[in-house]
């Protein structure tokens, strides 16, 4: 699931009152090259002996009877400027920097985090850890078993940005969300705008005790903006948003979005959806553009192949999976058709889920989690990949991690999270404008609105942000209270006609949720705009 | 520091006394106009277990600093949680420099003066004591008896306990503690053909029955092992008090008196302003927040320092308060009235059985999931019943039904109560963790909208 409803909620005072605290949800034009202020230096940074203590965390998680151990120490900053309309709502600089260690005895698991930098903290931690362990013994009766996996020394990995967002003056940033504001507000009844820059910097820094020592760094950037169009009398309001997706970029992603030139015709669309037609119900070709299809794919295919999902362990909050058992659906079910291939993978450049070790310390692999139409593989961890060791030893290959172990921060205990996952292009070298040409009557979706899936991933509704109608291989005219209806498979195997390379888009959220206590991931979906035959489609609207 | 409750070190929050003595140290430092300071951290332990065992435990415990510095109309805002001098420094250093670079922000405030404040009463000794070792034996009151019935236990148990402070350069200081605790168990079939849910949440561990919560989910498992089909559309539904919980929570969010006046909210009156003195719901409805409500305690205060007090949000139907924020107010000539992290709603008397029994036909909702918003015109959400769905009939529990989507609003629903039972806490968080205090009453509602069926179990 993906939530972003905290983040993006206006009112984020409600959020803020709670008690654990709120956490928060085109063409490239020529900018001029920010200019970069020197920062002062966080003391933290030179001074916090990382290694030492991470060495000093596994030596004590050995004493104290670990049969093995990782640490992870990290520092987590998150950098937002909030504006609505032409003021400022907040400007909020967070850093969070401390240590988690990860023990496992007697084939349970214990996890001790601590803020406290200092060798006997961490040790402590490392106890505690152990000492968790021991006290779970009681309630399992299955050892944990890792698969193996390469050492890895003194290793360093560093996301693909150019521009540091820390670096960017903050009067740049402001002003670069105001003109854009200004340009939406230009727009007739469009009344309100929210617009915000998010950035994302995470130092990640890896020991086990198997001798794999890692350090890392990387960058996340998005610009989540709402724009809304009121009726003069107050008789509707209607908002545009997912306009930008998030990415594993710095802010040379920012500029390139050209939020100032976009944010006239985003605007218009918010007011045309004003005077848009509402849905007819009945069954339609859908044409999903990458701005929307990304959330399906995440949704449809993304969470029904987590192998932890499938075999039960998230049943009391993700849910379970319609791909189980494994051993009736591995090489077996027909997820969509033959050109269907679904890839997961940490490698593409300025994805979200982009890492060049994971938090096991493996280094993650492309795999293909649909191949020629036929589920192929599950997303794993080490603690998985054994699982299915008669499926892999089917295909001549050592079980091994896919490298998709993460924890959301240094206090989190690490777990199975997705990677990107996506649609692989097909071979055709067409896109949107020829897929529309080649319907006769359908609905083009354009961005990702409301989501819903049940808890094993068969039954989903999605709404969207635009809806152009399609007559004739053309674009007739906008609708409003669209949402589609599927059931997973149906759906994938409906699809009759994918974009080629030149139409393949990323798609993302910051905040994908799973696991308890709950934690957040971000992850990309790539894929072409693809067309789905004869998909339900409801009408939503309702009047009070 | 307070009251053990880890292995091996003590319990790790702020004292009061620790809390201004910290702010103290961060406003000392402070060089602009006026500055606040937040603290807010303290333990959180967790276990999870699936398939009968234990699958991750840990605890962690962190304590965040807040710095708002105010130059003007400018300010930024900077978290940390590193709390050496140096670390502090450079949060301050950082927040001023910022604030110096914003735009002015003409809706800017500035901060309160000191208040008064109700004594918090969010705290449990029993759940802040609650060990990895105790926290173990409460799971295997639900491990050892799904073991038995031959069933998949899963679940999460979770406590917090922490302290919140608020202080500023005019000498306001707000602090309180709380505590948190939750259960929540899913229990299966081993064929996948049954799920079964029970959970609850409260601020006093004490009150959270871990053996009653496994016993109840395995029942449901049982009963709900393979079911049949039904149509989706309009029916009849018993909701029990946690898919009750899920749906009336998201009303909290939306009771904004500013989106309202915007134009922009299900709150918004058609020709302007908004509908503070409409009825809008069911008058047997009425929905309160009371931070000193002991079944559903919150913060006495919110993030600026602000009073928080029993608020009637709807009374007999009618919409008697929506929150604004200081600005709002002064703009409207109102009164600031802040969001209470809690709800409570009116009940009947009725059991869960008795409005079985008067149901001629109806669906049995155990809980819903994945509820996201449609429409904010209207409040319009879409989600899923899950793990204890079942027909009734004549009165009785048939049949065992699958899954059902639905489309509907909790305005819409609260227009369609037939009957209401006694209010109770529920855990109607998605996520298991103890989420604010949600007290409200198992429901019967007419027409409820079902709009697809699902082959989840």
């Amino acid at each position: 699931m993906t939530d972003r409803r905290e983040f993006l909620r206006h009112g984020s005072l409600a959020a803020a009152a709670l008690w654990t605290g709120a956490c928060a949800s085109g063409a490239p034009a020529t900018v001029p090259a920010p200019t970069r202020t020197p920062q002062p230096t966080r003391p933290t940074d030179v001074e916090v002996p990382t290694r030492e203590l991470m060495m000093r965390a596994l030596d004590a998680a050995r004493d104290a009877g670990a049969g093995y151990a990782d640490v992870r120490i990290g520092r987590y900053r998150n950098n937002f400027i909030v504006t609505r309309e032409q003021q400022i709502i907040n400007v909020v600089d967070t850093d969070s920097i401390g240590c988690g260690v990860r023990a496992l005895v007697d084939g349970t698991w214990g996890f001790g985090a601590t803020r406290t930098l200092t060798a006997d903290a961490v040790a402590a931690a490392a106890r505690e850890a152990v000492a968790i362990a021991k006290a779970s013994r009681i309630a399992r009766d299955r050892p944990v078993e890792m698969a193996p996996t390469e050492v890895h020394r003194n290793v360093t990995w560093k996301s693909s940005y150019e521009i540091d967002p820390w670096t960017v003056p903050i009067e740049q940033k402001v002003d670069l969300l105001l003109r854009a504001n200004a340009e939406a507000l230009k727009v007739p009844n469009v009344k309100y705008v929210f617009s915000v820059m998010y950035f994302v910097k995470e130092d990640r820094h890896f020991a086990s005790t198997e001798g794999s020592l890692i350090d890392q760094t990387l960058i996340r950037s998005w610009v989540p903006m709402q724009i809304t169009a009121v009726a003069p009398d107050f008789s509707d309001f209607q908002n545009r948003s997912s306009v930008v997706q998030p990415a594993g970029r710095g802010y040379e992603y920012v500029l390139a979005q050209d939020i100032v030139g976009n944010a006239p015709k985003w605007a218009e669309e918010a007011a045309a959806k004003l005077k848009a037609k509402p849905v007819e119900v009945g069954k339609y070709d859908l044409i999903l553009h990458p701005s929307h299809l990304w959330l399906t794919i995440h949704e449809s295919i993304g969470h029904p192949t987590e192998l932890d999902r499938a075999l039960g362990y998230e049943a009391n909050y993700a849910g379970t999976s319609f791909l189980a058992p494994p051993e009736k659906m591995l090489g077996k079910l027909k997820y969509g058709p033959e050109f269907m291939n679904v890839q997961g993978d940490r490698s593409q450049p300025g994805a979200c889920a982009t890492i060049g070790y994971d938090d096991e310390g493996v280094k993650p692999e492309d795999f293909l989690i649909v191949k020629n139409g036929i589920f192929n593989d599950y997303q794993t961890t080490r603690e998985q990949a054994n699982w299915l060791k008669w499926w892999y030893d089917q295909q001549n290959v050592t079980p091994r991690s896919h490298g998709c172990s993460n924890g959301d921060s240094w206090a989190s205990i690490q777990f199975q999270r997705m990677p990107n996952v996506s649609l692989l292009p097909g071979e055709r070298d067409i896109g949107w404008e020829e897929i529309i040409a080649d319907t006769d009557r359908g609905i083009a979706i354009v961005g990702d609105g409301s989501f819903s899936i049940d808890q094993q991933r068969y039954n989903a509704q999605f709404g969207g942000q635009v809806f152009h109608e399609i007559r004739g291989g053309k674009i007739v005219g906008m609708l409003k209270d669209v949402a589609y209806q599927m059931r997973t498979p149906d759906f994938w195997n409906a699809m009759d006609m994918i974009g080629g390379r030149r139409s393949y888009e990323l798609g993302a959220s910051f905040f994908d949720g799973k696991g308890q206590p709950p934690q957040i991931n971000a992850v990309s979906h790539g894929c072409p705009p693809a067309r789905f035959r004869q998909i339900n489609v409801i009408n939503t609207g309702r009047k009070a | 520091m307070s009251a053990p409750r880890s292995l091996l070190e003590p319990a790790r929050y702020l004292s009061r006394a620790e809390a201004e003595a910290l702010a103290k140290r961060v406003l000392a430092l402070a060089t602009a106009d006026a500055t606040r300071v937040t603290l807010q951290g303290g333990s959180r332990g967790n276990t999870r277990f699936a398939l009968n065992q234990i699958s991750t435990a840990g605890d962690d415990f962190n304590t965040t600093v807040t710095v708002r510095s105010l130059f003007g109309k400018r300010s930024a805002n900077v978290t940390t949680n590193k709390l050496d001098d140096a670390g502090l420094r450079y949060a301050v250093e950082t927040s001023e420099r910022l604030a110096k670079l914003a735009p002015e922000d003409p809706e800017e405030m500035g901060e309160l003066d000191p208040q008064q404040y109700a004594e918090s009463r969010s705290w449990s000794d029993a759940t802040a004591s609650l060990d990895p070792a105790a926290r173990a034996d409460a799971v295997r009151a639900i491990t050892q008896a799904t073991s038995a019935a031959g069933l998949h236990g899963t679940g999460y148990l979770e406590t917090n306990a922490g302290s919140f402070a608020v202080a500023n350069s005019k000498g306001l200081f707000a602090y309180a503690r709380g505590t948190g605790a939750a259960l929540t168990t899913t229990v299966r079939t081993p064929d996948g053909n049954g799920s079964g849910w029970a959970g609850a949440a409260h601020n006093d561990w004490s009150r959270l029955r871990p053996a009653e919560l496994g016993a109840r989910a395995i029942e449901k498992a049982r009963r709900s092992a393979n079911p049949v089909a039904i149509e989706p559309g309009r029916y009849t539904v018993v909701l029990e008090p946690t898919a009750v919980g899920n749906l009336v929570q998201n009303m909290g969010f939306a009771l904004n008196a500013r989106n309202a006046d915007e134009g922009r909210s299900f709150f918004s009156k058609q020709g302007g302003g908004n509908k503070i003195g409409m009825k809008i719901v069911d008058e047997r409805v009425t929905i309160v927040s009371d931070p000193l409500d002991p079944e559903a305690p919150a913060n006495t205060f919110n993030n600026e320092g602000l009073p928080t007090a029993r608020t009637v949000w709807i009374e007999n139907g009618v919409v008697r308060n929506l929150a604004y924020d200081r600005f709002w107010a002064q703009k409207m000539g109102k009164q600031p009235l802040p969001f209470v992290a809690s709800l409570s709603m009116s009940g009947g008397t009725a059991t869960i059985e008795e409005l079985i029994a008067s149901t001629q036909r109806g669906i049995l909702v155990t809980r819903f999931w994945y509820i996201r918003q449609v429409d904010p015109r209207v409040l319009l959400v879409t989600g899923l019943t899950r793990d204890g769905t079942f027909l009734i009939e004549n009165g009785k529990i048939t049949n065992a039904v699958k899954n059902l989507r639905f489309n509907e609003s909790p305005i819409f629903m609260l227009n369609n109560v037939e009957a209401m039972g006694r209010p109770v806490r529920v855990s109607a968080s998605e996520s298991g963790s103890p989420g604010v205090a949600v007290v409200v009453p198992p429901l019967k509602v007419r027409d409820f909208n079902f709009t697809s069926l699902s082959d989840a179990v």
